[in-house]
């Protein structure tokens, strides 16, 4: 039964704080075990915030009197629609805004990607309180804005059109449950606005190749109807790229790995069916050609019936 | 329903991951092998920069070509010619397009990788690049635009020497290229009359390796490589034969070591200066009752090269430098000023999707090839059409990199000359959208740059001319959008840079090559 919840909630979007590598938000269930039920559609707004003081310059962990702090603000918006009971389409589209504290380079802000999301589930089993259940997750982003991927790490993202490919299981007993997903990331080349550029070589192009990059989460914690309480461990790596030498400046096809630790609570109000609200929060826990983010946010959704027949309140206050 | 769902947007993701792609080609990658529209076969009589004539360094006369000796480096070729790996054959096609270009591309290359500010100390000063110990950090050198315009300049104009020197002894000797004498060996690359000895293509492979000792110490065995590469490729053509390669690399070291013993006395290796240099700059600007110039960088760090002015010029003498210099800025404390400033705040603030894309597009800044870098490959681009023979594109790019080391020395004698704040130090609530270049504002290096790039290259390919005008423009003005530089020190930049441009044009028409 838990599978059929009108649950909501968000993965602290994990990959933005990435920021030296702002990544498309992750969406809302894009990455946990919950689906929409059919004809219902979520939606709401995400706000974070994220900021680094430490960097990692390749594999020297630094600090940039010329930087300080540099902070980033989220504000997505994010909506998942239940075609199905088993199949899920997500999107999420975020503003973002970044600055340094020091220095004399001007922040940079603007609309980033937008991420279209395919979430399928195959396979459901439950016997006595346990459930089990396997997903096929698959995800577009594009940015949407003319944003300039060039000024790292002010610039509030990478431009490349990527594609997600992720297989995900989740397992629940009573109230508790894990969740474990691998991801494949196809991302395209960037274009910039020069002809040339240096990598471990120069090149007469203003496209550079993107090396692919996977990622791994794993989420365990307490979930019922009315609420989610839960831990976050996800790794992500660039698979190839290449390190930032010696007080350089970041590039868009560095390396960067990171590992993050992160938790994440969200809450059916009983007051008003079908609003929740979300709070999270997340600290690098290690990385390359990154900063070492922490990041605090919060957010609220709420949730539109669009089955043809009306559901009674009585329907309702039985979720 | 769900089923056809699912399989819509499984098909529609593997229609968008067949369109990603991570093929990414350099411009020059095809560019075409180098057939030149004519041999200048008379270029030995052209004037050379520093060589007193093409006979300073002499060419033994070659052993003729019915000999034993001869005839044996003939089998050579075709040794080689008997079973070319792929990767011989790319290297053949590699230097096919142009010595002069590939060469100039690896100097880019070099220059990106070397274009890095040093990292501080731990007590807040900062380390500065020894040639004695390159692969020590800070790795030497640190190829900022200065350096960059000088190491261009001395590579460009000795490779341009040693050819008119190697054209002399082309015409005088009239050896044939090795497939004119023997029919049995192929020419993998466009055949010419030119005669083959010396080997242009080892010239170029000796100039270069040679002066690589001071420029870029760290890089010898890397540039060695590539020269041995480019004179084997030219053997395996059918292009040159051993001798000719031998008599070329020689004659290139040779005339290489005469363009090292002027860069080890042009001043440029004083050009960082001393805490006495940088103190009196600033206590001389206070004196003149102007606001002086301060670092912005934290910790604060010594301005780039200040004594770069004093550098010894190609095109002109020092005293030229000094005259060329233009008037003063507006006064730190004036109108003018405050209205330059303005203008700053707004562009910053009011940032266009166009003018960000001008910005970033002339931004050269760390870890690019700098702006001379930047017009070097422009002009490549354009030379790659226009079939220059190797030593008229030498002579080009000479007077061009002439042109823009002379244009950095007298940019950077007016910016020490004047020693003004740039607009974020004027206004700290300017915030800029590029880098902050770590010397004074007055006038713009990028302008001074552009102003006698655009003039030189007008000259050499004058279909061109109105587009390097714009692009100098452009470039110019690419300093106010991304906050660093005001008004005046683009405008007088250009202007500054052009007069710097037409020494080089007068050059030009003197040399005896048009």
């Amino acid at each position: 039964m838990k599978r059929k919840q009108k649950s909501y909630r968000l993965v602290a979007g994990l990959f933005l704080y990435l920021l030296l590598a702002v990544q498309s938000v992750s969406a809302q269930t894009d990455i946990d075990g919950i689906m929409m039920a059919k004809n219902n559609f979520c939606s709401g707004l995400m706000y974070s915030h994220s900021s680094w003081s430490n960097y990692w310059e390749g594999t020297l962990k630094r600090n940039n009197a010329n930087l300080g702090t540099v902070s980033s603000s989220m504000l997505a918006w994010m909506g998942n629609y239940g075609v199905s009971d088993k199949l899920n389409v997500l999107f999420g589209l975020p503003y973002i805004s970044n600055k340094a504290s020091a220095g004399t380079l001007h922040g940079m802000k603007g609309l980033q990607d937008l991420s279209l999301w395919v979430k399928w589930m195959p396979l459901e089993k439950e016997w006595g309180s346990q459930t089990f259940s396997l997903y096929a997750i698959g995800g577009v982003s594009l940015p949407v804005s003319d944003y300039t991927p060039d000024l790292l790490p002010m610039s509030i993202g990478l431009r490349s059109k990527t594609i997600s490919l992720r297989a995900m299981a989740d397992y629940q007993l009573g109230s508790w449950f894990a969740t474990a997903s691998a991801t494949y990331v196809i991302r395209d080349k960037v274009t910039l606005d020069r002809e040339l550029y240096y990598t471990t070589q120069l090149h007469s192009s203003n496209e550079v190749a993107m090396p692919d990059a996977s990622s791994i989460n794993v989420r365990a914690g307490y979930r019922t109807g009315r609420m989610i309480a839960e831990a976050i461990w996800s790794n992500w790596r660039t698979l190839g790229g290449f390190d930032m030498t010696r007080n350089n400046m970041p590039f868009v096809s560095n390396r960067m790995n990171a590992s993050m630790l992160g938790l994440n609570i969200k809450y059916n109000l009983k007051a008003v069916s079908g609003l929740s609200l979300i709070a999270n929060g997340g600290v690098t826990l290690s990385g390359r050609n990154m900063g070492q983010a922490s990041s605090i946010g919060g957010g609220v959704f709420y949730i539109i019936d669009f089955s043809p027949k009306k559901k009674t309140k009585a329907d309702q206050a039985k979720k | 329903m769900k089923k056809i769902t699912a399989y819509i947007s499984l098909c529609l993701m593997a229609i968008v991951l067949y369109s990603c792609s991570k093929a990414v080609s350099n411009a020059t990658d095809d560019a075409p092998m180098l057939a030149p529209a004519k041999t200048d076969i008379d270029a030995g009589a052209w004037k050379p920069i520093l060589l007193t004539g093409p006979t300073e360094f002499p060419v033994a006369a070659p052993a003729a070509v019915n000999s034993t000796g001869y005839i044996a480096e003939l089998n050579e070729i075709k040794g080689y010619q008997q079973h070319i790996t792929p990767e011989q054959q790319a290297a053949i096609r590699y230097w096919g397009a142009g010595g002069v270009l590939r060469w100039n591309e690896i100097m880019r290359e070099l220059v990106s990788k070397y274009n890095l500010p040093p990292y501080q100390n731990a007590d807040g000063t900062y380390p500065f690049p020894s040639a004695a110990n390159p692969f020590a950090y800070p790795l030497f050198p640190f190829a900022n635009p200065p350096y960059s315009a000088r190491a261009y300049a001395y590579i460009s104009a000795a490779q341009y020497d040693a050819l008119v020197a190697a054209w002399y002894y082309k015409k005088q000797y009239n050896r044939p290229a090795p497939s004119k004498t023997d029919a049995a060996i192929k020419s993998l690359l466009p055949a010419s009359d030119l005669p083959s000895y010396p080997s242009e293509d080892a010239v170029l492979a000796g100039v270069t390796a040679e002066m690589m000792k001071l420029l870029f110490p760290g890089e010898i065995a890397y540039i060695q490589q590539k020269a041995e590469e480019q004179m084997l490729a030219k053997i395996r053509a059918g292009m040159a034969t051993r001798s000719d390669v031998e008599a070329g690399e020689a004659l290139g070291r040779l005339v290489a070591q005469k363009f090292t013993a002027r860069a080890r006395a042009d001043r440029a290796g004083a050009a960082a200066g001393t805490q006495t240099d940088w103190t009196a700059f600033e206590t001389q600007t206070v004196a003149r009752g102007e606001i002086p110039w301060i670092s912005q960088e934290t910790p604060k760090r010594p301005p780039m090269l200040p004594l770069f002015g004093k550098v010894r010029p190609f095109l002109f003498d020092e005293a030229t430098t000094v005259a060329l210099r233009p008037g003063p800025p507006p006064s730190t404390g004036s109108e003018q000023m405050k209205k330059e400033t303005a203008e700053i705040y707004d562009l910053v603030n009011h940032p266009t999707a166009e003018r960000t894309r001008i910005t970033h597009f002339w931004a050269d800044g760390v870890a690019t090839p700098t702006p001379p870098g930047h017009w070097g490959a422009i002009a490549d681009a354009d030379f790659i059409g226009q079939r220059f023979s190797e030593v008229r594109w030498a002579r080009n790019m000479a007077l061009l990199n002439m042109a823009m080391m002379d244009a950095a020395i007298v940019c950077w004698d007016t910016k020490f000359a004047y020693f003004n704040p740039r607009p974020s130090q004027m206004n700290p609530a300017i915030k800029t959208l590029t880098g902050l270049p770590n010397f004074p504002s007055y006038i713009s290096g990028h302008s001074t740059f552009s102003g006698a790039a655009a003039t030189i290259l007008g000259y050499i390919v004058p279909g061109r001319a109105n587009a390097y005008t714009a692009m100098a423009q452009e470039a110019s003005v690419s300093r106010m959008y991304g906050g660093i530089h005001y008004r005046s020190d683009c405008e007088v930049g250009l202007v500054t840079g052009k007069k710097v441009g037409e020494y080089a044009v007068t050059r030009a028409k003197t040399d005896g090559a048009d």
